[in-house]
């Protein structure tokens, strides 16, 4: 929620950081990010261009890669399975790369839903997500909110997306607490084998991969 | 100094997480402290955060593992369904050994 991650963000006024000395629109969370960056700079840790990079990089990145990759998935079995044991390679193999100075990508791991179980990911640590294939992640799942609701109540959370689930299907959160990151790939829905590869991709929301939702309904598409 | 510690257990084994709180930053929710639970995977070793958070080198490096939890037994009065599940993971310096058969199910 106040969580500020990246410096390239906008900060909903349309202004520029315009430095940190004195400026009350920063919060506290914004003006304890500029001290962090200024000491980093200062200590030689990183350059500023460095930091604008790094925060470039992660904005590269939207849910669409994910929901691409998914929707290849859906429609080509033996990718599927590339896609699950090594989701990085399986990237690679759709064209994208990661830049160079990368280092020590936190591995990502892909939890499929099935008729049986259905995966919902959370951090309540703090606010870990597979940056690599969705960007940032939403405001809410960096809240407090959801952080402790979705393992204490991950039924109503979902209730609160609009998703009922039946008693019988196992509803098993992730909680990313250490070096991996987690992916849902939804089930695909029923009434979708005639569609290709972009149309079933906008079918993939960001919610989907988190699991607070499923995939859409063809006629729930805004494609459609 | 350096290298990784051996893993101690495998899936299926049935462990208790360590309730004692250590001082500082660690990678283990306290909601899931004391509880029991079960090994379901070793992801592989990694190191230790709660030294990294420090500037510590995080060696030697620790197994982690997926640990996998009821959601009727985490939470007093749980209001999903019996089978629910929480998967977690949590480095095997927070888990002890338990003997007993499952409890559950």
């Amino acid at each position: 929620m106040s969580t500020h991650d990246g410096h390239d963000h906008d900060h909903g006024d349309g202004e520029p950081h315009p430095g940190m000395a004195g400026d009350a629109s920063l919060g506290y969370y914004g003006t304890r990010y500029r001290a962090i960056e200024a000491l980093l700079i200062e200590k030689g840790v990183c350059t500023l261009s460095e930091i604008n990079a790094a925060a470039a990089r992660q904005e590269t990145r939207t849910p669409m890669d994910g929901a691409r990759m998914i929707a290849h998935a859906w429609v080509d079995p033996e990718f599927k399975q590339r896609f699950i044991s090594d989701p990085l390679a399986a990237m690679g193999e759709l064209g994208y790369r990661l830049p160079d100075n990368v280092v020590d990508t936190p591995k990502i791991t892909v939890l499929e839903n099935d008729e049986d179980v259905h995966h919902l990911v959370v951090c309540t640590l703090c606010s870990c997500y597979p940056g690599t294939l969705l960007g940032a992640p939403p405001d809410w799942y960096k809240s407090l909110a959801y952080r402790s609701r979705a393992v204490k109540d991950p039924r109503g959370v979902m209730h609160e997306f609009g998703l009922d689930l039946a008693d019988e299907i196992e509803v098993r959160v992730q909680d990313s607490t250490a070096d991996l990151r987690y992916i849902v790939m939804p089930k695909r829905p029923a009434g979708t084998e005639d569609m290709s590869q972009e149309q079933l991709a906008q079918l993939i929301t960001r919610d989907s991969m988190i699991g607070v939702s499923e995939a859409l309904e063809p006629d729930r598409s805004p494609a459609a | 100094m350096s290298g990784a510690t051996l893993p101690k257990y495998e899936p299926g084994d049935r462990v208790r997480v360590s309730s004692e709180e250590p001082e500082g930053h660690c990678r283990t929710p306290r909601y899931v402290q004391g509880r029991q639970g079960t090994v379901r995977k070793l992801h592989g070793s990694f190191r230790n955060p709660e030294s990294l958070a420090y500037g510590g080198t995080g060696l030697p490096r620790q197994p982690l593992y997926l640990v996998e939890f009821g959601q009727p037994e985490l939470w007093k009065d749980y209001k999903g369904a019996a089978g629910d599940r929480l998967w977690i993971d949590l480095y095997q310096h927070w888990l002890e050994p338990l003997n007993d058969r499952r409890i559950s199910q």
